[in-house]
């Protein structure tokens, strides 16, 4: 164990941001459910009647968890955060073990250090350590937070570190999966996949075999029932589980080369296929993988949401405040609560377009632009093969969310023409996700060391959406939001001008980030 | 106009680029000819890779004039890539493609590959291209580029220290390649700071340092600045040795002597020896290790912080 505690302090000064933003971050998700609920239902009879409906759908059921004591707070809190807190949790974990790890591992700087006087296990054990101290960061500010919110203490502990026993499970995994792959990304793609697992697997098994949830961890956690009769055993499952997870992945790495996995790396093509040398075939051959999983995941979204059906007066409460919030001023609430859904939606595909539009810059990052522009490709086409894979994926990502929302409304409301009319209305918030991703090809092609502060806009429209009348900011600052300028389908009627004006605007950002790309260095 | 150009495939004078405060390169001189293998010494931080891609239009110049096969690298470039290939001194892959299809894909960019030539780099490199990106070595990852490179039909190669992280195996096959390349009278720039490999493979050498040209010649030009050492069995040691212009380190042990000397200076030495009866005489031809040591000496004496970065 030579050496462990030089890793983590290491390690910890490496992730100083991340213990601040990660626990910060999920307490917030917490907390802001109780803030939520409380400005929606005034009064307990108002929160009754929405307890009740939410019972009865099996959709949110599936979505969120098992219902229970959804007439209180505390149960609201339980039941809205519980399994995103578990994700979330997951993924941090699954960051810090991979960064730690296998990603070390693979750049070879690693080889470096266990050259030098340390124990075998020295890094790995660290790498528990630090996910593990964060685990419990997050579980304690969590807890910190609700009690402080003025919620039953016990039950805030519980609910607080049981989210810490969950990240303790998933670091068990992700340290498996380090040990089982030989590349960070299909470290994470597996860690990824068993988060998902464990989600899918309450899901079905809330909604209807009870058995599955409790080979889920989530559902070990929510089986905890905070704040509706709190119980400490399940928590065992979930302590036990981590246990077995680092103890395997101990006996695998003892059993390993250095630098290999244990699942073989498949060998790929020789050649290479017709398209690829192209701009649009490379960019969309870098891209694709993330296209296809954004699709995926706005589907399921939109399949999701659409399956409220138009049964959400009950869910909206009667509060001036809720009201508020989602009518936006209009009347109609089923529209206002669509029209939300659907800049949600928006703002889902807004992120997969901005992280696209930096795919080129993550590309010059990481020395590959070089040897291609090299070659007779242009500066011009290679960023134009983006620019086209960026706005095509990002019509794809958008248009597959509102159709996922139309079918599974049609579905459940008999309205067979809202597949198309739904999959139209969401689209037409399509020339705001162009800003979004425009404003980032401007940095690019400008600032690129500063390009990632294209992530402040999508931060920027999402305040506006959830907090713009409830806090009632400023009008410049809302104005400032690409989404303020475009009719609010279907509680407004589709207008062509702001439709074509805000297109304008996003087609200039872009044009101009592209010149200015072709003006600088590249790195 | 049209044959200086031609002749000349690669033109430099003046050539100033900065980052910030720092002159990366200051006043760079570089002429390379069509059908030379130019090599392109430094130590590290002296600016052949600035300079490298400067002529590839991934840089803008400062200042300075820079032609490149007769056109503007920055206005031009991809008109002018098709006639060049390059590999980066780091060469970086995407970790998911295989070895096989980033060949393809920069050869296909650059115009077209030889097939047969591709075939036959694979095999004398040792390289599997069914592998992905992600999990090919530094010499591995370097051969990918160089099989692009060298599987492509153009006329200048553009080396960036090509064989940093090839064992000596691979490094004698890059240079037959080298050689076959220089042959069908085609131009290769090699930057390296290796210098053997320099002096196996180059027929003229430009050295630089912190961004300017400090020498350039053919290897036989250069030498004039490199001393032969000599070893020399006398019946009689004669006298004034020590005294004779451009002798250095005379070192007289009974009959035997040791001493250095100008490679221009030789004659006089030489004349002077044979008057001492001569039993065995050997001499150390110099090396371009000598003529770096000299040109960077001060600054390894020195600090040798330029160094390494
Ligand atoms: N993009 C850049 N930004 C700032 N400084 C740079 C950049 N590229 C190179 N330099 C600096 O320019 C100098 C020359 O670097 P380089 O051309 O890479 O040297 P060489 O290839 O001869 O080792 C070095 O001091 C290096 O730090
Ligand atoms: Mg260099």
């Amino acid at each position: 164990m030579t050496g462990t505690l030089v890793f983590l302090r290491v390690f910890l000064r490496r992730d100083r941001w991340m213990y601040v933003w990660w626990p910060l971050g999920i307490a917030l998700l917490y907390v802001s459910q109780g803030w939520s609920v409380d400005g929606l239902y005034k009064t307990q009879a108002e929160f009754d009647q929405a307890a009740a409906g939410m019972e009865g759908n099996a959709a949110l059921i599936a979505m969120a968890g098992p219902a229970r004591a959804l007439n209180t707070t505390g149960g609201q809190v339980t039941w809205q955060s519980a399994a995103f807190g578990a994700i979330l949790v997951g993924l941090m974990s699954m960051f810090l073990i991979g960064r730690h790890t296998r990603a070390e591992e693979e750049s070879g700087r690693d080889e470096l250090l266990r050259a030098a006087p340390v124990g075998r296990y020295a890094p790995q054990t660290a790498a528990v350590l630090d996910a593990a101290l964060a685990n419990l960061v997050v579980g304690v500010v969590t807890a910190g937070g609700l009690a402080a919110y003025g919620l039953a203490t016990a039950d805030s502990i519980g609910l607080g570190l049981g989210v810490t026993f969950c990240g303790w499970f998933f670091t068990g995994v992700a340290l498996v999966a380090a040990q089982l792959t030989t590349s960070t990304r299909a470290a994470y793609g597996l860690t990824g996949a068993v988060i998902g697992l464990a989600y899918a697997l309450r899901a079905f098994g809330d909604v209807s075999l009870a058995a599955l949830s409790w080979i889920s961890p989530i559902g070990w956690y929510q089986a905890m029932h905070p704040f509706s009769g709190l119980r400490w055993w399940p928590a065992l499952f979930l302590v036990a589980g981590s246990a077995a997870g680092i103890t395997a992945a101990y006996a695998v790495f003892d059993r390993r080369d250095f630098g290999s996995g244990v699942l073989p790396a498949r060998p790929g093509p020789a050649r290479a296929a017709r398209g690829l040398a192209t701009g649009p075939g490379l960019a969309w051959r870098l891209q694709r993988a993330t296209v296809v999983a954004w699709t995926v995941g706005l589907l399921l979204s939109g399949l999701a949401f659409g399956s409220m059906g138009d049964d959400v007066e009950d869910l909206v409460g009667d509060s001036q405040t809720s009201r508020d919030l989602v009518l936006q001023g209009g009347a109609d609430i089923v529209g206002g609560f669509y029209a939300m859904l659907m800049l949600m939606l928006a703002l889902l595909a807004g992120s997969f377009a901005v992280s696209s539009a930096l795919r080129p810059r993550g590309e010059e990052d990481a020395g590959r632009v070089e040897g291609l522009l090299a070659t007779r490709l242009a500066r011009s086409t290679w960023l134009g093969g983006h620019v086209l894979v960026t706005g095509a994926g990002a019509l794809v990502v958008l248009g597959s969310a509102g159709l996922g929302l139309g079918v599974s409304y049609a579905l459940v409301t008999g309205d067979g023409g809202a597949v198309w009319r739904m999959t139209w209305q969401v689209l037409t918030f399509l020339p705001g996700v162009f800003v979004l991703s425009g404003l980032a090809r401007l940095l690019h092609g400008v600032a690129p060391r500063a390009a990632s502060l294209a992530w402040l806009s999508v931060l920027l429209a999402y305040l506006v959406l959830i907090f713009g009348e409830l806090l009632k900011l400023p009008q410049w600052l809302q104005d400032l939001s690409p989404f303020e300028h475009l009719a609010m389908v279907p509680v407004e009627d589709f207008r062509w001008v702001p439709f074509l004006a805000v297109s304008a605007v996003a087609a200039a950002l872009s044009v101009a980030g592209q010149i200015a790309f072709l003006r600088r260095d590249v790195h | 106009m049209a044959d200086v150009t031609d002749a000349q495939v690669i033109e430099i004078r003046d050539l100033v680029k900065t980052f910030g405060s720092l002159r990366a390169l200051d006043g760079l001189d570089l002429t390379v000819e069509r059908g030379e293998v130019h090599g392109f010494l430094g130590p590290n931080g002296a600016g052949k890779s600035t300079t490298i891609r400067v002529l590839l239009g991934l840089l803008r110049k400062d200042a300075g004039h820079v032609r490149l096969l007769g056109g503007d690298p920055w206005r031009q470039a991809a008109q002018l890539h098709a006639r060049l290939a390059y590999v980066p001194g780091d060469v970086n892959l995407w970790p998911n493609l295989t070895g096989g299809e980033v060949i393809d894909l920069l050869g296909r960019l650059r115009g077209g590959l030889d097939e047969r030539r591709r075939a036959r780099l694979l095999e004398r490199f040792d390289l599997d291209p069914t592998k992905k990106g992600r999990s090919y070595s530094k010499g591995n990852r370097q051969k990918v580029a160089l099989v692009a490179a060298l599987a492509s039909d153009v006329e200048l190669l553009l080396l960036d220290e090509p064989t940093s992280g090839l064992d000596p195996l691979m490094e004698a096959v890059f240079r037959d390649f080298i050689d076959e390349f220089r042959d069908a009278g085609r131009t290769v720039l090699l930057s390296s700071h290796i210098l053997a490999e320099v002096e196996h493979l180059c027929d003229r050498v430009s050295i630089i340092r912190a961004g300017r040209c400090v020498e350039s010649g053919t290897l036989a030009e250069l030498r004039h600045l490199t001393r032969t050492s000599i070893t020399a069995d006398l019946a009689t040691v004669p006298a004034g040795l020590a005294d004779l212009p451009g002798v250095h380190d005379v070192d007289i042990d009974n009959h035997r002597v040791h001493l250095e000397v100008d490679t221009t200076q030789l004659d006089p030495v030489l004349d002077l020896l044979q008057t001492g009866g001569v039993r065995s005489l050997e001499s150390q031809p110099p090396t371009l290790e000598d003529l770096f040591l000299r040109h960077y000496g001060d600054q390894l004496a020195g600090a040798g912080e330029d160094d390494g970065r």
